[in-house]
C-alpha cells in the first residue's frame, strides 16, 4: 500500500513537471502575447521592442524557462499582466480557487440531491412513466450545451424575474470581511448573514447550470448500479429468506449500489472544470474559470501557468485520492 | 416572508425587460425557487439598509475590467482613468461635456511669445486627501516626479503618455518637451519647456498629469515600481494609498469581489460629491453588464454595445450618446504590397467602400462618415478635403490605369475585441469585402484575435489592409494625426512612400508652431494633403460611444473623451 | 491518474472482449439495439440530420452569405429583417436568410462532428494500438502523455488548442475539438487490446504462427470495434457542443460565410436579449442533434453490455 502510494506521488510530481515544461513552451509559441495586451491599439513598433526586452520575453524560451524555475524557487511564481494586473498570480490563485471551489461543492451537491434520489425511484420502478421521463431528461441535460443553459437560467430568474443576482460572487454594497476567501464560510464565520445570504444568493444559478452534467451522469450511474445490486443473488437470496423489501432495500441495496456513485462523485473534477470556465463567464463569477478565460484573452502567461498547474494538480490528486480508496478496497490493485 | 415584503418596498423599481418572449420559456425549478426566496430576503434588506444609511447613497457602476493600478501616471488605459478622475484633478480639466479646456487646480495660466515658459497661478486653499497643502512646490514635486524616472518608470507600458507627450526623461537619452519648473511663492508655478507646442497645456488635462500628494508618495514608495518576471510590480501607493485632490476619495479594492470603493472626501475645496460612496463593480462580460443593469444589480455601465441601445431606451434607462471622438479607418501598410504604394490605388478603395451604407447598417445612431482623420470639432480640420463618394465604377478605372485590375491584398481584421470606434469587426470587415470585391479587387481575410497577434501583425506592418482607430485624449490634431503618421517605420509603412519624410516634417512643424492660427493654417494643409495627395490610410467613420444609468441617477454629464466625474451625480428614489 | 472519463473507457473497452461471451457479443448486440425504442429515436435523428445535410444546397433557398435583406438591417433601432415571404424564419443581424443559414449550416456542423471524431480516433487508434499491441516502456511512455492530456480539462485543453493556429478557421475549431479526443480513443483502444491479449483467440493465433501484426490488424482491432463505434457516437455529439463552446469563447471560426450552428449561436449572443431567434434556432438544432447521438450512442453502448443481454 504505501509503495503504491508512493509510486502514485511520484508521478504526480512526474505529471505536474512534464505539464509545467509543456504549458511554457507552449503558452508562449501562442500568437501574440502580454506585450500587445499591455500597449494595446496605442502601441508603436518602437514601444512594442522595448516593452519586449523589458520584460524579457525577447529571451530564448529555454533561457525564460530557467528564469522562471529561479524565481518560482524562491516562491516567485510571476505577476499578472492582464487579469488583475500587478497583482501576483499565486494570489490570484488563492483568491479564485476558493470561488470555484465553492461553485463547484454546490453544484455537486445539488447534483447529488437530485441524481441520487432520482436515479434510486427510476431503478426501482424500472420502465415506468418516471424512469422514462428521468431517463430522457439526463440525456437532453447532457446534450444542452452548459453555456446556453446558464444563458436560460440567468435571463429567467435573474434578469426577468429577478429572483437572484444577474452576477458576481457579492453584491457592491456589502462590506463583508473577508478571512478564507470562502464567502459562505466567511459570512458564517463572522456572522454576518446578510453576507453569507448574499453569496449563496449568487452561487445558486451558476451551480444549478453546472450542475447538468454531473447530475445526469450520478443520475444514470445510480439506476445502473441499483438494477445490478437489485440482481444480484444475494438480493434474491434476502427476499426467499422472507425478509421485507424495506429491510432489504436498506441494508443491500442503497449501501451496495452507492459504492460506484460515491467514486463517481469525486471524479467529476475535470468535467466541473470545464463547466465553469463556462458557467463563470455567462455569471462574470470571479473564479478561476473566469481568470483562465481572461488569461488566454489577455495572454496573461504566469496566471495562465499557475491557474492550469493547480486546475491540473487537483484533478491529479482527486483521483489520487480515489485510487487510493480503490486500492484500499480491491487489495490486488496494491500488488 | 416579513423580510421579503420590506425588500420589495425598500427595492428599486426594477426595470422590466421588454423581451416578454422569454417568458414561455419559465421551466419548472423547484429547487432554485425555493433557494432563491431566502437568498432574495438578505439581498434585499442589505440594499435597504445602505440606502437609508446616509444622505448621499451608494453608486454601483459597472467596470469592463480591473484597474492596471491606482497611480494614473503609471496607467494608460479607461478602467484606470475611470477612477482616477473622481480621486484626482489635474491643472487644468476639461468642462463638463465637452473637449473644451476649462480651470482646474490652476485658476489662470498664461505663456511667454515663444511659448516655452508656462506660468500657473493655483487654486487658493486647496489640500490632498492626506491634509496636506496644494501649492506650487506639489506642483513642481509632481513634474519632477514624472521627469526623474529611472529604469522600468521609462517604459512605454508605464509612462505611456510622458513619452508620447513630452518625449524623454532627465537622464536625456531622448530630447524633452520638458525643461524645468520652477515656484513663485506658494501659489505660482512656472513650467518651462525646450519648445512650443500647440498640445500645452491641455495634454495637462490627462488623468496621467493629475496632481499627487507628495507626502503620499513619499511614505508609500509611489516610485518603486520593477520588473518582477514577466510583469510590473507595482507600489503600495498604486495599489492602495493613491492620493488626490479629487471629490472621491479611495477607500479599498476587493480583488476577491471585484470592487472599487470610493468615498466622498469631506475635505474637496469645491462642491462636495453628493454620494456616500461610489463603487466600481467589475464585470468583464458586455452581455453581464446590460443583464446586471437590468435586474438592478448595477446603477449604471460604460459603453454599452452600439446593438444593445434600443433595448436600453426601451427598458427606461437613461442612455447618455457622447459626440463622437474618435475614427476608425482602413490602414494600408506599403511594405509589402508594392502596388499600394501607388495613390490611385489608394484612392481606388476609398472609393469601392460604401461609406454611408455601413455607417447606417453597422454603426451605431450618430455615426458619421469620416472625411478626414479626425472629426471636426477639433483644431484644424479643413472643409475642403478631396471626397470619396461611393463609386465603384470609377475604383474600377482607377485600379485599371494603375494596372492593379487584378489586384489580390491580405486583409486582417481582428476578433475578440470591440472598441467604441470598432464595436463589430465581424461586420464592419463582412461589409467593407463585400465592398471591395465589387470593385474587383480580391480579397485575402486574415483574421486573428486582438491580442492573439493581430495588433502584432499591424504594428509590425504584416498586413496589406487592416481595421483599426484612435480615440482621442485631448482636443489636439497632434493627438489624432501625430500619433498616426509622425513616425516612418509604422503601421503605414511611411518609409515606403516618396511623401512619407515631408508628412513627418510637416506633423513636427505644425505641433512647434506657437502661434494658433498659424498652427491651425498649418493643419488644414496638412489635411488637405492627406486626403488628397497622400491618403495612407481611408478613414471610414466617426462613431460615439455611450454611457448608461438608470432612472434614479441624476446629474451624470457624459463626456467626448469618457471624462465623466460622478461628484455632481446624485440618487432620487 | 485515471478519471471517470478514463474508467469509463477501461469499462468500455473490455466489454466486447470478455471471455464467457467472445466476439458474438457485438452481432447479438447489434440485433438488441434495433429494438430498442431509444436507438430508434436517436438513429432518425440522426438520419433526418445527415439527410439535410447531404441535400442542404438543395433544400436551401437562398446563398447564406449573400446579404440580400441587408437594407432592412438598421443597427440604431435595432432593427433586423423579420420573417417574410420567402424568408421562413427571417434574416439575421447582417441580413442573410436565417433558414438557409440554418439548412446549409447542418452541413458544416456534420462536417465539424465528423472530422474532429475521425482525427481523434485516428490518433487515438495509432497511440492506442502502438501501446496495446508492443507493451513494455513504449506503453508506459504513451500512457504517461495519455495522462498528462486527461489531467487537464477537455474544454481547456481545446482552448489552448484553438488559440495556437493564427488563423481562426473552422478546421482550428476541428483540430481542437479532436485533439482531445485523442487520449480517450487511445485509452479505449489500449485497454481492449490489453484484454484481448490473453484471450483464446489470439493465443491460439500466436501459437499457430500468426506475425504479430498481423494478430494486431486481423484480430484484435476488429474486436474493438464496438466500444470504438459506441464512443465515437458519443463523441460525435460531445464535439457539436465542443465546438459551440469554442465559438462562446470567441475562439470559433472567425468566417462567418460558411455557417456552423455552434458559431451561429456563439455570434447570437451578442444579440439574444432583443432577436432571441438568432440563439434558439441553431441551438435548438444543436440539442436535437446531440441528443440523437447521445441516445444512439448510450443505447448501444448498454447494448454491448454482457450484464443486459438477458433483456
Amino acid at each position: 500500500m504505501l509503495r503504491y502510494t508512493v509510486r502514485r506521488c511520484g508521478h504526480l510530481l512526474v505529471v505536474v513537471a512534464a505539464l509545467s515544461v509543456l504549458l511554457f513552451a507552449w503558452l508562449r509559441s501562442l500568437p501574440g502575447g502580454p506585450v500587445s495586451a499591455l500597449l494595446g491599439d496605442r502601441a508603436t513598433t518602437q514601444s512594442r521592442a522595448q516593452l519586449t526586452a523589458a520584460l524579457g520575453l525577447d529571451q530564448p524560451i529555454p533561457v525564460q524557462y530557467l528564469r522562471f524555475l529561479g524565481r518560482a524557487a524562491t516562491g516567485d511564481f510571476g505577476v499578472s499582466t492582464g487579469v488583475a494586473p500587478g497583482a501576483s498570480a499565486l494570489s490570484i490563485l488563492l483568491q479564485r480557487l476558493p470561488a470555484t471551489v465553492e461553485l463547484a461543492v454546490l453544484a455537486i451537491l445539488l447534483a447529488v440531491a437530485v441524481g441520487i434520489p432520482l436515479g434510486y425511484l427510476a431503478a426501482r420502478r424500472r420502465g415506468g412513466w418516471l424512469d422514462g421521463t428521468a431517463v430522457i431528461a439526463s440525456l437532453v441535460g447532457v446534450a444542452v450545451p452548459v453555456f446556453f443553459l446558464a444563458f436560460l437560467l440567468k435571463f429567467v430568474f435573474a434578469v426577468h424575474l429577478g429572483w437572484l443576482p444577474t452576477s458576481g460572487r457579492q453584491s457592491a454594497g456589502i462590506d463583508a470581511t473577508r478571512v478564507t476567501g470562502f464567502f459562505v464560510l466567511d459570512g458564517l464565520l463572522t456572522r454576518e448573514w446578510d453576507a453569507a445570504g448574499d453569496a449563496v444568493a449568487h452561487l445558486v444559478l451558476p451551480a444549478l447550470a453546472l450542475s447538468t452534467i454531473p447530475g445526469a451522469v450520478i443520475f444514470r450511474i445510480t439506476r445502473a448500479a441499483v438494477l445490478d445490486v437489485l440482481d444480484e443473488d444475494y438480493v434474491r437470496t434476502a427476499h426467499a429468506k422472507g425478509l421485507t423489501a424495506a429491510v432489504i432495500r436498506r441494508r443491500h441495496v442503497l449501501r451496495n449500489a452507492l459504492l460506484p456513485v460515491v467514486t463517481t462523485i469525486g471524479l467529476q473534477t475535470g468535467a466541473l472544470l470545464s463547466g465553469a470556465v463556462l458557467t463563470e463567464r455567462v455569471f462574470a463569477y470571479q473564479g478561476v474559470g473566469q481568470a483562465l478565460a481572461l488569461g488566454f484573452e489577455r495572454r496573461d502567461y504566469a496566471v495562465l501557468q499557475v491557474l492550469i498547474i493547480a486546475a491540473a494538480m487537483c484533478y491529479v490528486l482527486v483521483n489520487l485520492v480515489v485510487d487510493l480508496s480503490y486500492a484500499l478496497i480491491d487489495p490486488r490493485l496494491s500488488a | 416572508m416579513a423580510l421579503m415584503t420590506r425588500s420589495r418596498m425598500t427595492r428599486p423599481a426594477r426595470p422590466r425587460p421588454r423581451a416578454t418572449r422569454f417568458a414561455a420559456l419559465l421551466f419548472a425549478g423547484a429547487l432554485a425557487v425555493s433557494l432563491a426566496a431566502c437568498a432574495k430576503s438578505q439581498r434585499g434588506e442589505d440594499e435597504g439598509a445602505a440606502d437609508a444609511g446616509g444622505s448621499g447613497g451608494t453608486l454601483t457602476f459597472g467596470a469592463a475590467g480591473a484597474p492596471h493600478l491606482f497611480d494614473p501616471f503609471y496607467a494608460s488605459d479607461g478602467e484606470t482613468f475611470r477612477v482616477s478622475r473622481q480621486i484626482f484633478e489635474g491643472l487644468v480639466g476639461f468642462a463638463p461635456g465637452s473637449s473644451t479646456l476649462q480651470p482646474e487646480l490652476a485658476t489662470r495660466w498664461s505663456s511667454s511669445a515663444d511659448g516655452r515658459t508656462w506660468t500657473f497661478t493655483l487654486r487658493p486653499g486647496v489640500k490632498f486627501q492626506d491634509g496636506t497643502d496644494f501649492n506650487a512646490d506639489a506642483v513642481c514635486a509632481n513634474f519632477t516626479r514624472w521627469f526623474t524616472q529611472t529604469g522600468v518608470g521609462q517604459n512605454p507600458a508605464l509612462s505611456y503618455y510622458w513619452i508620447e507627450n513630452f518625449g524623454g526623461f532627465a537622464d536625456h537619452a531622448k530630447p524633452s518637451l520638458f525643461d524645468s519648473c520652477a515656484t513663485a511663492g506658494a501659489s505660482t508655478a512656472i513650467v518651462t519647456l525646450t519648445r512650443a507646442t500647440g498640445k500645452f497645456p491641455s495634454l495637462l488635462a490627462l488623468p496621467s498629469f493629475s496632481m499627487q500628494s507628495p507626502a503620499a508618495m513619499a511614505r508609500y514608495e509611489a516610485n518603486n515600481v520593477a520588473a518582477q518576471g514577466e510583469s510590473f510590480s507595482y507600489p503600495p501607493y498604486a495599489q492602495e494609498h493613491p492620493t488626490g485632490t479629487g471629490p472621491f476619495v479611495f477607500a479599498g479594492y476587493d480583488q476577491a469581489s471585484g470592487t472599487i470603493t470610493l468615498r466622498r472626501f469631506d475635505g474637496y475645496w469645491g462642491a462636495k460629491a453628493k454620494l456616500d460612496r461610489l463603487i466600481f463593480r467589475i464585470i468583464p462580460d458586455e452581455k453581464a453588464r446590460l443583464q446586471a443593469l437590468q435586474a438592478g444589480d448595477i446603477d449604471g455601465y460604460d459603453l454599452p454595445n452600439p446593438g444593445d441601445w434600443p433595448i436600453l431606451r426601451g427598458g427606461g434607462f437613461n442612455l447618455l450618446v457622447r459626440d463622437p471622438f474618435d475614427v476608425m479607418y482602413v490602414g494600408i501598410t506599403q511594405k509589402n504590397n508594392p502596388a499600394l504604394r501607388d495613390l490611385r490605388v489608394r484612392q481606388a478603395l476609398a472609393y469601392a467602400i460604401d461609406r454611408a451604407t455601413l455607417v447606417s447598417a453597422a454603426l451605431p445612431e450618430g455615426s458619421q462618415v469620416a472625411r478626414e482623420f479626425y472629426p471636426d470639432t477639433v483644431d484644424g480640420w479643413a472643409r475642403d478635403v478631396q471626397q470619396y463618394s461611393y463609386d465603384p465604377q470609377r475604383a474600377r478605372d482607377l485600379l485599371r490605369q494603375a494596372g492593379a485590375s487584378n489586384l489580390t491584398v491580405n486583409f486582417s481584421w481582428p476578433t475578440e475585441v470591440s472598441r467604441p470606434y470598432l464595436p463589430n469587426p465581424q461586420r464592419i470587415f463582412g461589409a467593407i469585402k463585400e465592398d471591395l470585391e465589387l470593385a474587383g479587387v480580391t480579397v485575402n481575410p486574415v483574421s486573428k484575435p486582438w491580442n492573439g497577434g493581430y495588433l502584432d501583425d499591424v504594428d509590425n506592418a504584416r498586413a496589406d489592409l487592416f481595421l483599426l482607430g484612435w480615440t482621442g485624449d485631448y482636443n489636439s490634431p497632434d493627438n489624432f494625426i501625430g500619433t498616426f503618421f509622425g513616425t516612418l517605420q509604422n503601421r503605414f509603412w511611411l518609409e515606403a512612400a516618396p511623401w512619407g519624410a515631408a508628412l513627418v516634417d510637416e506633423l513636427h512643424a505644425a505641433d512647434a508652431e506657437p502661434d494658433k492660427q498659424t498652427r491651425t493654417r498649418m493643419y488644414q494643409q496638412i489635411n488637405r494633403e492627406l486626403m488628397g495627395e497622400y491618403l495612407p490610410a481611408v478613414p471610414i467613420s466617426h462613431s460615439p460611444s455611450a454611457i448608461v444609468v438608470n432612472k434614479r441617477v441624476k446629474g451624470l454629464v457624459q463626456s467626448p473623451l469618457t471624462a465623466e466625474k460622478f461628484a455632481p451625480v446624485s440618487l432620487s428614489g | 491518474m485515471s478519471g471517470t472519463r478514463a474508467r469509463r473507457i477501461d469499462d468500455l473497452a473490455t466489454r466486447a472482449v470478455l471471455p464467457d461471451t467472445g466476439a458474438g457479443l457485438t452481432r447479438s448486440a447489434a440485433r438488441r439495439v434495433r429494438r430498442n425504442p431509444m436507438f430508434l429515436t436517436g438513429a432518425v435523428l440522426i438520419g433526418s440530420f445527415v439527410l439535410v445535410a447531404l441535400l442542404a444546397p438543395w433544400l436551401a433557398p437562398h446563398d447564406p452569405a449573400a446579404r440580400l435583406l441587408e437594407h432592412q438591417v438598421i443597427q440604431a433601432r435595432d432593427q433586423i429583417p423579420p420573417v417574410q415571404p420567402g424568408f421562413p424564419l427571417g434574416g439575421d443581424a447582417d441580413g442573410r436568410d436565417l433558414f438557409s443559414r440554418m439548412v446549409l449550416g447542418s452541413r458544416q456542423t456534420l462536417l465539424v462532428a465528423v472530422l474532429a471524431t475521425v482525427i481523434g480516433l485516428g490518433g487515438g487508434l495509432l497511440l492506442g494500438t502502438v501501446a496495446g499491441a508492443l507493451g513494455g516502456w513504449i506503453d508506459s511512455a504513451v500512457m504517461r502523455l495519455v495522462d498528462v492530456l486527461l489531467a487537464i480539462p477537455s474544454l481547456l485543453l481545446a482552448v489552448s488548442i484553438g488559440a495556437l493556429f493564427a488563423q481562426q478557421g473552422q478546421f482550428t475549431v476541428i483540430l481542437a475539438v479532436a485533439i482531445v479526443q485523442i487520449p480517450i480513443f487511445a485509452r479505449l483502444l489500449r485497454g481492449s487490446m490489453l484484454a484481448q491479449r490473453a484471450s483464446d483467440h489470439v493465443l491460439a493465433a500466436r501459437g499457430i504462427g500468426v506475425r504479430p501484426g498481423a494478430i494486431v490488424l486481423r484480430h484484435m482491432l476488429p474486436n474493438s470495434l464496438g466500444p470504438v463505434i459506441v464512443q465515437s457516437t458519443l463523441v460525435l455529439a460531445i464535439a457539436i457542443i465542443e465546438a459551440a463552446s469554442l465559438s462562446f469563447l470567441g475562439l470559433g471560426a472567425a468566417d462567418d460565410s460558411v455557417p456552423e450552428w455552434g458559431q451561429m449561436l456563439g455570434n447570437a449572443q451578442d444579440v439574444i436579449d432583443s432577436h432571441p431567434q438568432l440563439a434558439f434556432w441553431p441551438a435548438g438544432a444543436i440539442i436535437t442533434v446531440a441528443l440523437g447521438f447521445t441516445l444512439a450512442g448510450e443505447s448501444l453502448r448498454d447494448a454491448l453490455d454482457p450484464r443486459r443481454s438477458r433483456e
